[in-house]
């Protein structure tokens, strides 16, 4: 009763924090997709970078995010940007980058040898082989890890409001600091329904983009 | 066509050569099938020809021109390839999987259509059918008469098929082949065909290429290689059932006896019987007017019968055509309890009969490990 109390007195600011959430998420996911599906490419040609890319984004994943974002800022305070937005969004590309990468190498390694070989057989480029045929083979399989990315960021995001990056963190953050329970609930509860709306929405676009002959029901 | 010359491929780090120093020339418009016991080399000596597997000396030819000169990407497209896991692709429909080299060599939609509609007939899917199902939708033979479809999609005159209906089953195996062959017959594509089945060999090479630890062991006719093994390991390779193969090889017309004795429904059944005794004949053949076959009478039908033949006729279940090959043809005798078959037209018109007799005198004229023949064996037990 009390979060509903809190929300309808607040929706306006609500709104607005859950926009800026969402803003940065958006762009972290964006430039996390940009940089790690090629990389998640360009390490199925290259077994001994595979190891290497995939153990870093690994060692990423294990490292507290409170405590990225607090190593973050005087490495960005360097550029002038220790607090911020900026902070928030790069702690938020490097999380992202394990699953996106390690899903779209292991789609693309998983596709079916034999049809490959079909592909180079019949006079494909390599080229040719990786845009017609493995891409959109691996396609669902590189869907569900940037789902993954934007599920996570969403909930690690609520933390960047530590280093001022806003978002719904703050509620959460604020919350804690007056002891306001409701805050905390109203925070946690947007958090809670935009992971689940944006899984939606990417699960209905993994669901247009997919070929149908690849449902599996 | 296809010219090998001194063919050898040696693996990196590998003492002996996969392919070792092989020699051979494929007609043109013919089928030669690579075959030998696995790791023999058959699939590297065929994936050498495009290129998938590089040669590491000898020269290999396609249509005069030596494949390490051309592009590789050109060279495959001008060849058709099927293998035997298919490897359509999964997320085109049957359409775009036909149309993979057609679109990779930039032709028009409207001329990929026809040629993709075109190509569903002549392996026997309706277009309207099977043109836009996804392969999970399909059955294996289906898939692999798809499979067939897209490497004849732009019309190479040159075909790879690595053990192309081996993952499929026994039944359907047979009506693959068949249908095969049959467009085959018309397309007259120069072929290599990789298999390690022997009976499938014989049944689709024009030709034999045996292999055996990379080495080409014997390169002959089918016939060849079931009467004239070249040394002990195609005779067993060929199997000790190569007289019973070689039934696959003949057909029906080479085996019968033409012209056999029979009546026509119209004659007499007193003159008939008379003549079936005089001539110790327990059955006779019966035909209409025209020489169709309306079936047989036997010796105690026509005792004390006062008429014609024809009313006491009986049907014959069983028959084969003179095309059909003497295996089928043995198979439907050894069902038939006269011993005998009999062979009519696509009119039903008599052709000729085939017994134990007539079967055993061809398979085994061309068939003798020394060379000698028995001659007539006869029942009259110690000469006197």
């Amino acid at each position: 009763m009390e979060v509903i109390d809190f929300i309808v007195r607040n929706w306006h600011e609500i709104l607005h924090r859950a926009g800026e959430h969402a803003y940065f998420v958006a762009i972290a996911v964006f430039i996390a997709v940009a940089t790690g599906v090629p990389i998640g490419i360009w390490i199925t040609f290259n077994r001994k970078a595979a190891g290497i890319i995939l153990y870093l984004a690994g060692i990423m994943m294990t490292v507290p995010s409170i405590a990225l974002f607090g190593i973050m800022i005087p490495v960005l305070s360097i550029f002038g940007s220790g607090l911020g937005i900026v902070p928030a969004i790069v702690a938020l590309v490097l999380y992202s980058q394990l699953p996106i990468i390690r899903n779209t190498y292991a789609a693309i390694k998983s596709v079916d040898p034999s049809i490959i070989d079909a592909g180079i057989g019949m006079g494909m480029s390599r080229m040719q082989v990786l845009f017609r045929v493995q891409l959109p083979m691996a396609l669902s399989v590189i869907f569900a890890g940037i789902r993954v990315a934007v599920v996570m960021s969403i909930g690690i995001g609520a933390i960047a409001a530590f280093i001022g990056a806003g978002g719904l963190g703050h509620y959460i953050f604020m919350g804690i600091n007056q002891s306001y329970d409701a805050m905390i609930k109203t925070g946690a509860l947007c958090v809670a329904i935009m992971a689940v709306v944006a899984d939606y929405i990417f699960g209905r676009i993994e669901y247009r983009m997919v070929s149908k002959g690849l449902r599996t029901n | 066509m296809i010219t090998l010359e001194h063919a050898t491929k040696v693996y990196p780090g590998s003492s002996s050569p996969a392919v070792d120093d092989v020699t051979l020339h494929v007609p043109e418009g013919e089928i030669s099938v690579f075959i030998g016991p696995s790791g023999c080399g058959k699939t590297t000596l065929m994936r050498m020809i495009n290129r998938l597997t590089p040669i590491s000396s000898g020269v290999i030819e396609v249509g005069g021109k030596n494949v390490m000169e051309l592009d590789p990407i050109e060279l495959r497209r001008g060849i058709g390839y099927v293998i035997q896991q298919v490897g359509l692709f999964p997320h085109m429909t049957v359409r775009d999987n036909v149309a993979t080299v057609p679109k990779l060599l930039g032709w028009n939609k409207s001329a990929i259509d026809n040629r993709v509609d075109e190509l569903l007939e002549l392996i026997g899917l309706d277009p309207g059918v099977f043109r836009s199902r996804y392969p999970r939708e399909l059955s294996g033979g289906q898939a692999q008469r798809i499979g067939v479809a897209r490497a004849m999609a732009a019309d190479p005159p040159v075909m790879l098929m690595d053990e192309p209906f081996g993952a499929i089953d026994p039944i359907t195996r047979e009506v693959l082949q068949d249908e095969f062959l049959k467009i085959q017959w018309q397309v007259k594509k120069t072929i290599i065909f990789v298999t390690h089945d022997i009976s499938e060999a014989i049944k689709m090479g024009q030709k034999i290429a045996l292999l055996k630890d990379g080495q080409l062991i014997q390169y002959d006719v089918p016939e060849k290689l079931l009467t004239a093994p070249r040394n002990e390991f195609v005779k067993s390779f060929v199997g000790t059932d190569r007289a019973l193969k070689r039934l696959n090889l003949l057909r029906v017309s080479d085996a019968m006896m033409t012209n056999p004795v029979h009546c026509q429904a119209a004659d007499p059944s007193e003159k008939i019987m008379e003549y079936m005794i005089g001539n110790d004949l327990q059955f006779l053949l019966v035909t209409d007017g025209e020489e169709r076959l309306m079936g047989y009478v036997n010796l105690y039908d026509l005792r004390g019968h006062r008429g014609k033949v024809g009313d006491v006729v009986r049907p014959m279940t069983i028959t084969v055509s003179p095309e059909q090959n003497l295996k089928e043809a043995l198979s439907r005798m050894l069902g038939f309890d006269l011993g005998i078959v009999v062979a009519v037209d696509e009119d039903q018109r008599l052709a000729g009969i085939l017994n134990s007799k007539t079967l055993f005198s061809v398979v085994g004229d061309t068939y003798d490990e020394r060379g000698g023949h028995w001659g007539n064996v006869t029942s009259k037990g110690r000469i006197p």
